[in-house]
C-alpha cells in the first residue's frame, strides 16, 4: 500500500506548488473527468513575447493523484517556453507521478497535462498570425 | 431450525464452486465486493456454457437436425426455469435481452413511443441508475412527455407519502428500483403499484438488484414489467431478462427487427411472431441463456429466502464494523431488514478513487465512482463514493478487511 502513495506524492496533494489563481492571466483553462469528478483549473501569464510561461498555478479540487500531479507538472513547466511544454506527453507526466498507474488512474493523472495543453492550444489558436 | 440454515448455507462450501475467487490481487487473497456490479461464477455455470460448445452447440430454432433441436430445447428449458425463478405464469412472458438496460430501453423504445404522447407523464426516483433513467430523458426529450421523480428522504428511503401528489391522472407510467444500487434500500414494491395501477399506470420495475439477493414474485407484486441481469447473479454476461405482463407484451410492437422474430415476411411488408420471439431478434445469446438457467439452478438450491438472510446477516455486520471507524460515513438506511447488500461510504479527506487504489493493493475489490447514479449523488451532494456489496460468496471475515483496509489506508494518507 504504502509503495503507492509514496512520500513525494502525498508531499505535492499536501503541499501543492504553484497552487492558486492568477490576476491579469493569458490563459485560464478549467476541465474535469466527470467519472470522479475531479477537476482542475490552470491559469497561465506568458512572458513578454508571448513564447514562454512566466508564471503559472492551478486549483481544483479531487484524488490524490489528480491534484499530485497536477502539482509536480506545475513544478515541471514554469518557466519553460512554450514550444517545450507542447513536447511534454503522457509519458512525461507518468515519470513524474513515478508509480504504477491501473488505466483508470492514468485518466486522472493525465487531468493537468490535459488541461494545460488545451488551454495553450486555444491561446495559440486565438493569437495566430494571419 | 438454525441447524437446518447451517446446513443450506455453508460459505465455506459455496466458496469451493467459485475458482474466481481463489485468484490473487497484488499478491493477496482477493476479497471481493463488488458483487453488485458484477458477481463471480460457479463451476457450474461455467460448465454449462462449456458443455453445450463442446457438444451439442448449433444455431436455435431453424435447424431440423438433432444438434440444432437440441440447444433449441435447452434454450427452451432456461427461459422455463427463470420464468419458475420469479413465478412468471408462463416461460413467454421471459423474454431474453443482454442486460437490464437493453430491458429498460425496449420498454422505453417499444411501451414508451407506441403507448405515451405529449403530456404525458412518467413517475421516476431520485435514486435510480442511469439504466432507467436516461431512457426516460431521451423518450421525454424526443415525444414532450414529462419526468417526475419520488423524492429521497433523509433516512435513504424513498419518501412514498409523495405518491398522493405525484399520481396524476396523467402519470400512464411508474418505473424505480427494487433494491437501490447504491443506498441499498429495499423499496417494498407493492407500496408504489397499487397506487399506481388505482390511476390506470403501468409499473416497471428494476430488479437489478433486487432478483439476485432475494425471492422475487412478479405475480404477487403484480408489477407489469421486471428487468433484471444475468450477470450480477451467477450467469455469464451478455444475457437479461425482461418480464412482461402477456397482454402489454402482444399488444407492443418489436424493439429491433429482422431475423428469428417474424410470423412471415414478403416484399410488401412482415407479420410478427408471438412473444417471446417478437422481442428477440437474431440469433440470441443461447448459450448465455443456458448459463443463467444453471445460475437460477444454483441459487434455487440454496433458497432464495437463505440468501436474503445471509446478506442481511452481513449487511448487519458490515454496518456495525464500519461504523466503528472515525471519519468514515455510510449511506442509506440503517435497518438492515430494508437494506440490500451494498454499503455505501465516504471516508473524510479521502477521495473514493484513492481509497479504492489503496484497498487494490490489499487486494480488496471495491467499486468507487458515482455508480451510475449521478443524479442521486448530486442530491446527496456527492461526486463519488466508494461501495462494497456483498453476495452468497462473501463471509465477515472479508468485512474485517475491508475495515482493516480502510484503516490502512487512513494511516498511509495521513489521515
Ligand atoms: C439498479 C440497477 N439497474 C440497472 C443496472 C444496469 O445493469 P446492466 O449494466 O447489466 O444493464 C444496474 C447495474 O449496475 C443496476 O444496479
Amino acid at each position: 500500500m504504502e509503495d503507492l502513495y509514496r512520500e513525494n506524492l502525498l508531499d505535492h496533494y499536501e503541499n501543492p506548488r504553484h497552487h492558486g489563481t492568477l490576476e491579469h492571466p493569458d490563459i485560464t483553462h478549467e476541465e474535469s473527468n466527470p467519472l470522479c469528478g475531479d477537476q482542475i483549473r490552470v491559469d497561465v501569464r506568458l512572458g513578454d513575447d508571448g513564447t514562454r510561461i512566466a508564471e503559472i498555478a492551478f486549483s481544483g479540487d479531487g484524488c490524490i493523484i489528480s491534484q499530485a500531479s497536477a502539482s509536480m507538472l506545475m513544478e515541471e513547466v514554469a518557466g519553460k517556453s512554450v514550444a517545450d511544454v507542447q513536447k511534454l506527453d503522457r509519458q512525461d507526466v507518468l515519470d513524474m507521478v513515478g508509480v504504477p498507474l491501473t488505466a483508470a488512474r492514468v485518466k486522472c493523472a493525465l487531468l493537468g497535462l490535459k488541461v494545460l495543453k488545451a488551454g495553450l492550444y486555444q491561446y495559440l489558436i486565438d493569437h495566430q498570425q494571419p | 431450525m438454525v441447524m437446518e440454515k447451517v446446513m443450506t448455507f455453508d460459505v465455506e462450501r459455496i466458496r469451493e464452486d467459485f475458482p474466481a475467487l481463489k485468484s490473487m490481487m497484488h499478491g493477496k487473497p482477493l476479497v471481493y465486493l463488488d458483487s453488485a456490479a458484477s458477481s463471480q461464477k460457479p463451476e457450474q455455470v461455467i460448465a454449462a456454457m462449456d458443455q453445450v460448445y463442446r457438444t451439442v452447440y448449433a444455431n436455435v430454432h431453424r435447424g431440423v437436425y438433432t444438434n440444432s433441436e437440441v440447444s433449441t430445447e435447452l434454450y427452451d428449458q432456461a427461459r422455463a426455469k427463470i420464468a419458475h425463478f420469479i413465478n412468471a405464469s408462463t416461460p413467454e412472458q421471459v423474454i431474453f435481452v443482454r442486460n437490464a438496460t437493453e430491458a429498460l430501453n425496449l420498454l422505453a423504445y417499444s411501451y414508451g413511443r407506441h403507448f405515451l404522447k405529449e403530456g404525458d407523464e412518467v413517475v421516476l426516483t431520485q435514486l435510480e441508475h442511469h439504466a432507467n433513467f436516461v431512457p426516460w430523458l431521451v423518450l421525454a426529450q424526443e415525444r414532450g412527455v414529462k419526468l417526475k421523480y419520488i423524492p429521497l428522504a433523509s433516512d435513504g428511503t424513498l419518501d412514498l407519502s409523495t405518491l398522493p401528489e405525484l399520481l396524476t391522472p396523467r402519470v400512464k407510467l411508474v418505473t424505480f428500483a427494487h433494491v437501490s444500487n447504491v443506498l441499498g434500500t429495499i423499496t417494498d414494491p407493492r407500496l408504489i403499484i397499487e397506487p399506481a395501477h388505482a390511476i390506470g399506470a403501468r409499473v416497471i420495475v428494476d430488479g437489478c438488484q433486487a432478483a439476485p439477493h432475494m425471492p422475487v414474485d412478479v405475480q404477487e407484486l403484480d408489477c407489469d414489467f421486471y428487468a433484471f441481469s444475468g450477470h450480477k447473479m451467477l450467469g455469464p454476461t451478455g444475457i437479461g431478462v425482461l418480464y412482461g405482463k402477456p397482454e402489454l407484451l402482444d399488444a407492443m410492437p418489436p424493439f429491433l427487427t429482422g431475423g428469428d422474430m417474424i410470423n412471415s415476411v414478403s416484399m410488401e411488408g412482415a407479420t410478427w411472431a408471438d412473444v417471446p420471439a417478437k422481442f428477440e431478434a437474431g440469433t440470441p445469446a443461447f448459450v448465455q441463456a443456458i448459463g443463467l438457467g444453471a445460475a437460477v439452478d444454483y441459487l434455487t438450491a440454496l433458497r432464495m429466502d437463505a440468501v436474503r438472510e445471509h446478506e442481511r446477516e452481513l449487511v448487519r455486520y458490515g454496518l456495525e464494523r464500519l461504523s466503528e471507524l472515525s471519519g468514515l460515513t455510510l449511506l442509506g438506511p440503517t435497518d438492515p431488514s430494508i437494506r440490500g447488500g451494498a454499503l455505501s461510504f465516504t471516508v473524510k479527506g479521502i477521495h473514493p478513487h484513492d481509497l479504492g487504489t489503496l484497498l487494490d493493493r490489499e487486494g480488496i475489490a471495491v467499486r468507487t465512482g458515482h455508480h451510475c447514479a449521478q443524479p442521486l449523488h448530486t442530491c446527496l451532494g456527492l461526486t463519488a463514493t466508494a461501495r462494497a456489496s456483498f453476495y452468497i460468496y462473501n463471509e465477515p471475515r472479508e468485512v474485517d478487511a475491508l475495515a482493516e483496509g480502510i484503516e490502512k489506508a487512513k494511516r498511509v494518507l495521513h489521515k
